[in-house]
């Protein structure tokens, strides 16, 4: 339990009544909304973040640190928060490690501590039932907009920007992560423009939503900012609704064009460094000032403030003024704004830094803390005194949120006076306003934002076509007129924005810098710099902490600097310091003063460490959307994929397609069913759908020379009605791809590709075609999905094809290989009207990828499972069966066709695939230069070769390494040992096992494999090397059935 | 994201391409005549400016357009207006002559010259 800092209208921890607040800019007291953590209920009231129910509650403690377990409470108000991490079920959705700090209070919400570590749900068992309670039921979504105008950020600066754009009719968005416009001004008492803040934030957002053109996305988090403009925001929607309707996603992802960007994202506090500064009742005196103004919660009774600059002393007064007895301690001897807070009762300490925190309290919150004279570096020991205190408030300084104009590559650089890292300029097609360039004063916020807006509206496509009809000048006078009201110093900007349209001409550099004030860092409130010497082991500075989520020390990054660590980036490194979620929101700065202070250098020749996407924490949920499960990736389905879920088919990926592995019959396994269907090829008659095979139609009086430059071999005299097995090769001779092409007509050519690589075959030809050969005349066009193509193999093909095609004489000496007919298919009652009633055209060729007597049917897509179910009922009474992908690789393998890009890798040229007959010697083609240069020569080349186990039950796996039979004792010696033995390691890998299958047709088990030098090793014993197993094969010719091709026109007397 | 302004079909996301590496490789007139360290270099090496380069694109997803653009490989801002996918301006003019006197294997850009294009 806390201590309670008895505070005027909390009650006890575990209150269920409503707290009494003060009066507060961000929250309805009358609504009071209860939740449950650690299973206690706590109630806030509407308007509250989990984190400031918790503080009206009087509980400051959170979880403990994760590595060092020290107590730790709420730091931060917003986004930087390093200590309040939750997990929440919202609407029985739970998500970990989410900030206190960002959980907008809702009705219903459970949550939980964490100690700075989440936690993965446990995923179901299969068949067990998902629980609601503790599954993510919710739903994701993501939307792509474009508009005119991104502004990101509501504070001043970015409302003032968002009403200057949208006066010019541009299409604005303005997003903010709060789930309340207004940005810091929020967090005070701030008059703007004449009127109370949150009466102006009011009006503003009146006029942004009577502007259709504007879109408002508050709960909207930009977290990534990249080329183009292109920025990806996420927006969280339904966790705050009392009641929010089925089916609305719980987050969307947004992905906005803008033409113009404005980045008015603010800036955070900076805590400071001293011993023990990581107590309960330690926070960042902003928050302090969220707690008082925008929650109505005095957070002390005796509140100490340690200061570098003047932010914190209107904060200062308004804690005095609330009850609280405030002592400020200032690094600065005579800070400008002590004078005013001390005639209303507030005690300074002028040119002091607090040293040490203190605590007599059990849970470790402060109670004391410890401060005295401050020279600059140190603290004089000899000055040094305590006082007390309920809460201790840091003001280190602002630190600008600059997080999405770095990851754009923006340059950064130190400023001095306003002792912060600001942009040197925005990107292009970028605009910055307000804090994020260390311009701090609302009213020069204001100028900044109007003249951002102005700016980026002006600089817009749409306004540059458009402006004359919205009459610019009058917007910019508006503009003006509405800073006018804010002060002199706005007055004068505004109006030059309105002659100058330019961000950076509203305020100057000087005027940024009088308006921050005085800046004294104090890096490290200690009496002593820490030790370089290595022996030091620097123990004092063990409870300085850098990185509150990390647990990381001065002490710490001191040794890393002792190790020689010199770069920011190898700090953070060496450290851990700013990996965490916080990613250096707070800790950066901080870590960068140490470093510079210790290595004597200027803290902005330091640098920052690399700012990546995303600037807070995305669940992967959100980043999913909806492409999960089946929605993950399009799924290409043939024409018979309905057909063959009736027939047991098991489905296998190949690219997007849903290909028919095989068709399982009574319960067999992927082995027995390609066995059944191999033999069925080999013995009789098999079908296929074979669809997915990429086609390209080619076409033009120059088709046939293209082509013949294309393909390995000649394809200027392939005659109009045959077709021909081409190869095709990149420029380095290297095969990328092989199929069969038909020649429909003299300029007209019909091309077939690997199934995965059609896309990319495609973009080859087309490469070649428009940037090498313009002048030649051709056309390429995919028609992959205009044909199905049932293929039909086997010796009784012949039979069942002769059924389907009366008109068509299929036999031997009519129909040869590698030619094709187009031929009516009977198709009794398809309802296809072809010419002859109730027929389908169809493309007949004669092609085999099994090395069987074949055909392959080609019919429009929509007839594809038509086709299917006649060749199924022609070939009834031949027992013909359907076979799927396994079949066809293995009734390939044992041919030795290769799969490119299987038995392929883009390192295998045709001949090292036993090929050469393939590559043309009298022709020049793409790829032909390649086959001269030596190291297509080297004999040890891996070549194409088949292997055959010397059990033949055992199949190798595909992958499998292959060494030499003398090198084996060895390698085995080596796994065996684990390692260890590894005196004659490396082994040299002679090759990979690339198709290894059980064979129907040989009896035995074999597999294809590329082996250096493997067409000189036939007949020798080598050893494929996987899963710890060495076993011993020979290798042989690739064809290891059929080696004479006796049967591609059928087998005598049974075709 | 990059949005390129496709010749064809106005500005697209990036997703709607695919790369084509640098631009303006001239296709070797006398590649049977080349060393093998000249061909290598044609096939293997390429620029890798700090700063403009030219590069191709293919409007995969739209047209099946190559084009060409310079781009700033730094701020990876488009410094040209992008362009078809031209031919190699740089090739030989010398009428590539293969040894079996079939149509010679042209980088393209004599064409280009025929047809008068700079």
């Amino acid at each position: 339990m806390t201590r309670n800092p008895q505070q005027p209208g909390t009650g006890p921890a575990a209150c269920s009544e409503t707290p009494t607040r003060l009066p507060a800019t961000g929250i309805d007291p009358s609504r009071p909304i209860s939740f449950d953590l650690d299973g206690e209920t706590i109630t806030g009231v509407a308007g509250d973040t989990l984190a400031s129910a918790l503080i009206a509650a009087g509980r400051t403690r959170c979880g403990d640190s994760l590595y060092r377990s020290r107590p730790r409470g709420v730091f931060t108000d917003g986004p930087a928060e390093p200590n309040a991490y939750v997990e929440t079920t919202i609407d029985g959705v739970t998500e970990t490690m989410r900030q206190a700090t960002m959980v907008e209070l809702a009705p219903g919400i459970t949550a939980r501590t964490l100690t700075g570590l989440g936690r993965l749900l446990d995923a179901p068992a299969p068949g067990e039932p998902t629980d609601p309670g503790k599954r993510t039921i919710a739903r994701y979504d993501k939307r792509n907009t474009f508009t005119d105008v991104l502004i990101v950020g509501a504070g001043p600066a970015g409302l003032a920007a968002a009403r200057a754009a949208v006066r010019t009719g541009a299409r604005v968005i303005l997003a903010e992560q709060d789930f309340r416009l207004g940005g810091r001004s929020l967090a005070s008492d701030e008059t703007i423009e004449g009127q109370p803040a949150a009466d102006w934030i009011e009006a503003i957002r009146a006029e942004l939503v009577a502007c259709e053109e504007c879109r408002i996305l508050t709960r909207t988090a930009v977290v990534g900012s990249f080329d183009s403009n292109y920025v990806v925001a996420v927006e969280s929607r339904r966790d705050h609704l009392d009641a929010a309707p089925a089916g609305m996603s719980r987050q969307r992802l947004w992905h906005i064009t803008a033409d113009q960007v404005v980045l008015a994202t603010g800036a955070l506090e900076r805590p400071l460094v001293f011993a023990h500064n990581d107590r309960p009742g330690i926070m960042l005196a902003s928050a302090a000032a969220s707690w008082l103004h925008r929650f109505g919660i005095l957070p002390g009774r005796r509140i100490a403030i340690a200061a570098t600059n003047d932010s914190p002393y209107p904060l200062a007064g308004a804690l005095a003024a609330a009850g609280a007895a405030v002592t400020v301690i200032d690094s600065r001897t005579a800070p400008a704004a002590a004078e005013a807070v001390e005639n209303a009762g507030v005690t300074v300490h002028r040119g002091c830094a607090v040293t040490e925190s203190l605590s007599d309290s059990d849970d470790g919150h402060v109670t004391g803390l410890r401060f005295g004279a401050f020279d600059g570096t140190r603290v004089d020991a000899a000055s040094e005194q305590e006082t007390g205190c309920d809460l201790l408030l840091l003001a280190g300084g602002w630190t600008p949120t600059v997080h999405l104009h770095s990851q754009r590559r923006g340059d950064l650089h130190w400023d001095e006076a306003l002792s912060g890292f600001v942009p040197s300029a925005p990107v292009a097609d970028q605009h910055l306003a307000g804090a994020v360039r260390g311009t701090y004063a609302t009213e020069l916020c204001l100028a900044e934002g109007t003249a951002a807006g102005t700016a980026a509206a002006a600089a817009t496509a749409w306004v540059r076509e458009h402006g004359e009809e919205t009459s610019p000048a009058t917007s910019a006078a508006d503009a003006a007129t509405a800073a006018t009201a804010s002060g002199t110093g706005a007055t004068a900007s505004a109006a030059d924005a309105a002659t100058v349209p330019t961000a950076s001409a509203a305020v100057s550099d000087s005027q940024r810098r009088a308006a921050c004030g005085e800046v004294r860092p104090v890096w490290l409130g200690a009496t002593r710099l820490p030790s370089s010497d290595r022996a030091d082991e620097n123990v004092e500075f063990d409870t300085c902490f850098l990185d509150l989520q990390r647990d990381e020390s001065v002490r710490n990054a001191v040794r890393a600097i002792n190790a020689g660590m010199r770069n920011v980036e190898h700090i953070k490194r060496y450290t851990s310091i700013a990996t965490g979620a916080e990613q250096g929101r707070l800790s950066s700065v901080v870590t960068n003063g140490i470093i510079a202070q210790a290595l004597g250098a200027g803290i902005g020749e330091l640098g920052v460490t690399t700012f990546r996407a995303p600037y807070t924490p995305v669940s992967f949920a959100a980043l999913a959307g909806r492409s999960h499960g089946e929605l993950y990736d399009p799924a290409r389905l043939t024409p018979t994929h309905f057909w063959a879920l009736e027939r047991g088919v098991v489905f296998e990926d190949v690219g997007q397609w849903k290909r028919a592995r095989y068709f399982a019959r009574d319960g067999e396994d992927m082995d027995a069913a390609v066995a059944r269907e191999c033999a069925a090829v080999r013995e009789r008659v098999g079908f296929q759908d074979a669809s997915t095979l990429g086609k390209i139609e080619i076409r033009g009086a120059d088709a046939p020379e293209f082509l013949n430059r294309m393909y390995t071999n000649g394809f200027l005299k392939l005659a109009v009605g045959k077709g021909r097995y081409g190869l095709m090769c990149g420029p380095d001779g290297m095969v990328i791809d092989d199929g069969v092409s038909l020649r429909l007509a003299e300029d007209r050519y019909f091309m077939t590709t690997t199934t995965g690589n059609a896309a990319h075959i495609l973009e080859h030809l087309e490469e070649y075609a428009q940037t090498e050969w313009p002048e030649l005349d051709v056309t390429i066009t995919s028609v992959t999905e205009q044909w199905a193509t049932i293929a039909v193999a086997g010796p009784l093909s012949r039979r069942v094809v002769a059924k389907l095609f009366p008109d068509l004489d299929v036999s031997r000496e009519a129909f040869g290989f590698m030619e094709f007919r187009t031929a009516p298919l009977h198709a009794p009652g398809t309802g296809a009207a072809g010419e002859d009633g109730d027929s389908i055209e169809a493309r007949v060729c004669r092609i085999t990828f099994s090395g069987e007597l074949a055909f392959e049917i080609n019919v429009p897509a929509w007839y594809g499972r038509a086709v299917a179910e006649l060749v199924e009922a022609a070939g009834e009474e031949f027992d013909i069966t359907p076979y799927g992908t396994e079949t066809m690789h293995v009734l390939r393998a044992e041919k030795a066709f290769p799969i490119v890009g299987q038995d392929t890798d883009g390192t295998v040229s045709p001949h090292d695939l036993g090929m050469g007959w393939a590559v043309s010697t009298r022709k020049e083609f793409v790829g032909s230069r390649s086959f001269a240069r030596a190291f297509n020569h080297d004999p040890n080349r891996k070549h194409l070769i088949a292997l055959l186990p010397d059990d033949p039950e055992v199949v190798l796996a595909e992958g499998a390494q292959i060494i030499t039979a003398d090198d084996a004792p060895a390698a085995e010696a080596v796994v065996a040992s684990r390692g260890r033995a590894d005196a004659a390691a490396p082994i040299p890998m002679i090759g990979q096992v690339t198709s290894s299958y059980m064979s129907q047709a040989i009896g035995r088990s074999f597999a294809l494999a590329l082996v250096k030098g493997g067409r000189e090793r036939i007949g020798q014993t080598i050893v494929a090397s996987f899963g710890g197993r060495f076993v011993p094969a020979t290798v042989a010719d690739t064809v290891v059935f059929d080696p004479e091709n006796t049967r591609r026109d059928g087998v005598e007397g049974v075709s | 994201m990059l949005i390129i302004d496709c010749p064809h079909c106005g500005p697209r996301m990036e997703t709607e391409f695919h790369y084509g590496g640098q631009a303006d490789i001239a296709y070797p007139a006398d590649a049977a005549d080349l060393p093998d360290s000249d061909w290598a270099q044609f096939l293997f090496y390429r620029d890798n400016p700090r700063g403009d380069f030219a590069e191709r694109w293919v409007h995969t997803a739209g047209c099946r357009k190559w084009l060409t653009v310079t781009r700033n490989t730094v701020t990876n801002e488009f410094t040209s207006t992008p362009r078809p996918g031209a031919p190699a301006p740089q090739a030989s003019t010398d009428a590539h002559v293969t040894t079996t006197a079939e149509a010679p294997l042209a980088s393209g850009a004599d064409t280009a010259r025929k047809e008068g294009q700079p």
